[in-house]
């Protein structure tokens, strides 16, 4: 890394350093520079999507044509509020990823911990690495494994019953459901924990020690506040990730998430108007779990 | 927690981690079609299968494709915004990382039906392209955490030494920042990368005929004859992503073994 | 270094470049559609025209093939032997006209009218089209007005699927009848004893009683109609006479019966795979199919049968159509007229399990063709029996206007999308 042959003093500047030497002097312009581009893209493509989404939301399906009428008006809304199934499947949507969320905190947190405190340097490597690879294989094709896993006759019914026990096969049901999100996203629980545990420095465990905190107490009162964040942080994929999706519910279970119903509008009945106000909802749900996050500061933690 | 009960807990998780995925590799071996349990007979004919089946081979082409238009949109993209939030203080910088991590936040089917509703209301086709605006669109926000973790690592005074010189900002940029924040790039590239590849839900909203390797799946696994290729293109993988995994691990470690590192 | 990293940037920068420029069958649309067939079909559709005729400026020959057809396709409609070896009626077509075949499969009619109008319906250039999706593809101008004279075998179609009203509107034919067939009741022999005769044993209390938990159903709002149906024969106080035209207390009704009957599905099916995969590992037991599905087991040895129920049963009438915006017009034009000859019609409909449009196919299908050929075939599925076809309740798109004597007082499709997802939750 060596660096730039320096210009000879007194030697006619090019163009370029020239443009360069301006650009330094106004700050100003650099920022434009740098930020237009990004700013560009997410107002444009991202954000002016969102708002059309958003304008859509409010026109509606003429019933007689099946097609849009691209007028003002509240009857998305006035169904959604009004009818009690979508209050049901957005409650049953929201619960199920806390759920998840809570049992990717669980299930996460030991392995996490392994990696951070315990393990060597050398099997720390190995244990990311296999933490991260099953992301890189398909989704799908693990979902539909688990299919297969909890079927009726599949790996877990038979194995339980070779040991005499009496059958066991959630097969299509919530419980499968739950079982399947938190088995996806646990890679999106274990790395932020991981990274945050990694973080405390050695002398605090001393310290706490010395102090006369036996584990459960060091624990309580030192690691979880500094792990925090990074809880929040996991939190923001799993809820988020469960929130929204359509995929699973549709494989191994037989009930409606918000996702499908937005989906089935979007697609099936090309009800695009309603599919748009109901996407408000989890986007709302979103909107307010990210902002109690970044006030824990989670997104220091991502 | 005591050692042995901790090493137990953790054996158990990466237990659960793998259970499908040995599932998967058994029954790519599987003689027959249909996904019974346990497995009567062990063939390897469905990998001569899909080594033959062209549209496999289109499917991750076109993934490929699509990854790296994706990551290099990403890339730059994301550099550019953590730089300008890391160097510069204005209005409306909270905001930037907030804006940036929302189509990773925000549920997959309301980016796909926003991005779907925009295309359809522009008329231009669904092609390609629109798959890498959508991938590229939530990929910037995980070159954007790496870079500007890197940077907040780093110190500007090897800039500052660099000018004084003489070297002017691109030079400077060219043989003393970039290298600093080059394993961020390409860990972050890898991240995006990855997320491109696996994406389904917002492809589907963003693509027309074309066929990723995710959408191949998805239209397969629907086919009961097909599922043992798709376990077959499953194993193929796991054991192609072991490098690019293995890659960004060593890069992490070494971006993170930097001068100024806690 | 600097030329390692530069060849890297530029090889990078190469690919993106093919894939903007690269991509699928969609991009630039092709210049040999046929002018006439798009401005004639949105004309005679949206407006109306008094003279009950087929129009006058439709094409007269079929130009050179494309290279290219984008079809939506009900599973099983569209093989290339990938299942079954013998049954491959796309790799034939391919040959024969060089007309690549991309297929797109949908597991419900809503599905395929939603496709069908993406990108302003260029992006797909036919469908088989059931009746609940045909009327509405119609009224929309979605689907071009079609040249009987184009289609060799026409007047081997039977006679009450050449014009039939589910594809021919004030004398203007909108596709090709491809077959048509029935929701079976299927089950498990080995579980559900004894074999049903009746939608009973999905509907009733006491006769599900012992399946409650492991029944399906199909996962579209058009299921209503079979619940009407049980109605209109356990019911009759009810008075309901057609299925889809069903007025406010009638439809009530259907959606009280279709509600009660929720705890007790395991699984609502609208992936076919999903019924085939779901009956193999016993997670349901009894509950409406296609044919499609019944044949699949069987041949991989899965205890199941299938009947007719006393009650009658809902069933389809499917169409090849091709997109108002086709692309590759020509192309649909040479698939729709191969799909309706006796070789192919008879691989479709013992393959699938349907009724042939064209009952010249019965001279294979009664000696059987494949693995899946069953001894006089065309006895079996009432190839030509009217009064059978007339019986079954077939798919239609529910409107506002009751068609009889009701007048505007039934409920139109809207509603019965809303109150599915009801029903389901």
């Amino acid at each position: 890394m060596t660096p730039a042959t320096p210009a000879r003093p007194g030697a006619p500047a090019g163009l370029r350093r020239r443009l360069l030497a301006v650009l330094y002097r106004h700050p100003r312009a650099q920022l434009l520079l740098l930020l237009t581009p990004p700013i560009g893209w997410f107002g444009v493509v991202y954000l002016g999507s969102l708002a059309i989404l958003l304008v859509a939301a409010f026109w509606y399906l003429d019933p007689a044509t099946s097609a849009v009428v691209r007028e003002f008006s509240l009857k998305n809304f006035e169904r959604l509020i009004g009818e009690p199934v979508y209050r049901t499947v957005a409650l049953r949507t929201v619960t199920i990823a806390v759920l998840v969320t809570l049992a990717d905190i669980v299930i996460a947190f030991p392995i996490a911990y392994y990696m951070a405190r315990v393990a060597a340097p050398r099997l720390r490597s190995i244990l990311f690495m296999l933490v991260l690879l099953p992301l890189w294989s398909s989704y799908l094709v693990r979902v539909y494994a688990w299919r297969v896993i909890l079927a009726p006759g599949g790996l877990i019914d038979w194995t339980v019953q070779q040991l005499g026990l009496p059958g066991f096969s959630p097969g299509i049901s919530d419980f499968s459901m739950w079982l399947v999100f938190s088995y996806i996203w646990l890679p999106y629980m274990i790395l932020p924990i991981y990274t945050g545990l990694e973080r405390i420095p050695n002398s605090y465990f001393e310290a706490s020690a010395d102090l006369g905190a036996r584990g459960a107490t060091t624990f309580r009162r030192v690691v979880l506040p500094i792990v925090l964040p990074a809880l929040v942080a996991g939190s923001i994929f799993t809820f988020s990730l469960t929130l929204g999706d359509y995929i699973t519910p549709t494989l191994v279970s037989n009930s409606q998430f918000i996702g499908n119903v937005i989906y089935e509008s979007q697609g099936v009945s090309n009800n695009v108007p309603f599919a748009a106000a109901f996407a408000t909802v989890p986007v709302l749900i979103m909107a307010v779990y990210l902002l109690i996050a970044r006030r824990l500061g989670a997104f220091e933690a991502l | 927690m005591s050692r042995i009960g901790l090493r137990i807990a953790a054996g158990a998780v990466l237990a659960f981690l793998y259970i499908p995925i040995i599932v998967i590799a058994l029954y790519a071996f599987n003689a027959e079609r249909t996904q019974a349990w346990p497995i009567r007979q062990f063939s390897t004919q469905w990998f001569a299968a899909a080594l033959d089946n062209p549209s496999v081979r289109d499917a991750l082409g076109l993934s490929i494709q699509v990854g790296l238009s994706a990551t290099l949109i990403a890339l730059v993209l994301g550099s550019l915004a953590a730089f300008a939030v890391h160097r510069f203080r204005f209005f409306g910088r909270d905001t930037i990382s907030f804006a940036l991590v929302l189509p990773i936040a925000l549920p997959g089917i309301v980016t796909g039906m926003a991005l779907n509703a925009t295309i359809n209301t522009a008329g231009i086709g669904f092609t390609p392209f629109t798959i890498v605006v959508g991938h590229a669109t939530f990929c910037v926000v995980v070159v954007y955490n790496n870079v500007i973790a890197r940077l907040r690592r780093s110190s500007r005074s090897i800039e500052e030494a660099s000018m004084d010189l003489g070297a002017d900002t691109w030079q400077t940029f060219r043989h003393v920042t970039f290298p600093v924040i080059r394993s961020a790039l390409l860990a972050g590239g890898l991240l995006a990368f990855a997320l491109s590849f696996d994406e389904i839900i917002v492809t589907t909203f963003t693509a027309g005929t074309q066929e990723t390797i995710p959408i191949w799946i998805l239209n397969h696994l629907r086919q009961a004859n097909q599922r043992p290729i798709v376990n077959v293109v499953a194993v193929f993988l796991i054991l192609l992503s072991a490098i690019p995994v293995y890659l960004s691990q060593r890069l992490t470690r070494d971006g993170g073994a930097g001068p100024t590192s806690r | 270094m600097t030329n390692r990293r530069t060849a890297a940037l530029a090889a990078v920068l190469a690919l993106l470049a093919a894939a903007c420029t690269g991509g699928g069958a969609t991009t630039a649309p092709s210049a040999s559609a046929p002018a006439s067939a798009a401005p004639s079909a949105s004309e005679s559709a949206a407006a109306e025209s008094p003279s009950a005729a087929p129009s006058s400026n439709l094409p007269t020959s079929i130009g050179p093939g494309e290279g290219q057809l984008n079809l939506i396709i009900w599973p099983g409609y569209a093989e290339d032997g990938s299942n079954v070896k013998e049954y491959d009626w796309v790799h034939p077509f391919q040959d024969k006209t060089g007309c690549q075949v991309n297929l797109k499969p949908a597991n419900t009619s809503d599905e395929m009218v939603t496709l069908m109008r993406q990108g302003g319906g260029t992006v797909y250039d036919g469908v088989s089209a059931s009746g609940d999706a045909t009327n509405r593809l119609i009224a929309n101008g979605d689907v071009a007005e079609i040249n009987p004279a184009l289609i060799p075998d026409w007047n081997d179609i039977a006679p009450f699927l050449q014009s039939p009203a589910h594809n021919t509107v004030n004398g203007k034919h909108y596709g090709v009848s491809h077959g048509w067939g029935g929701n079976l009741l299927m089950y498990r022999t080995d579980i559900v004893k004894p074999a049903p005769t009746s939608w009973d044993v999905v509907f009733d209390p006491t006769a599900s009683k012992p399946y409650q938990g492991r029944i399906t159903a199909y996962d579209s709002p058009i299921y209503i109609a079979d619940a009407a149906l049980y109605l209109k024969a356990h019911n009759p106080e009810l008075g309901i006479t057609d299925p889809y035209e069903l007025t406010q207390p009638q439809f009530d009704a259907a959606v009280t019966l279709l509600k009660q009957q929720r705890p007790w599905v395991g699984k609502y099916w609208s992936l076919y795979t999903d019924e085939i995969d779901n009956f193999t590992n016993g997670t349901t037991v009894v509950g409406t199919t296609w044919p499609y599905q019944v044949n699949t087991l069987k041949a991989s040895g899965v205890a199941v049968d299938a009947v007719v129920p006393s009650e009658g049963m809902t069933g389809w009438a499917d169409t090849w159509m091709m997109s108002a915006k086709a692309q590759h017009p020509n192309c649909m034009y040479l698939w729709m007229g191969w799909m309706v000859t006796k070789e192919v019609q008879a691989q479709v409909a013992e393959y699938f399990g349907e009724a042939p449009a064209n009952p010249k196919a019965c001279e294979i299908l009664d000696k059987g063709y494949g693995s899946y050929g069953v001894k006089d075939f065309c006895t079996l599925y009432r190839v030509t029996d009217e009064s059978f076809y007339n019986a079954i309740s077939f798919w239609k798109t529910p409107l506002q206007d009751c068609g009889d004597g009701r007048g505007q007082t039934c409920v139109d499709y809207s509603v019965w999308t809303q109150k599915w997802t009801e029903i389901k939750s």
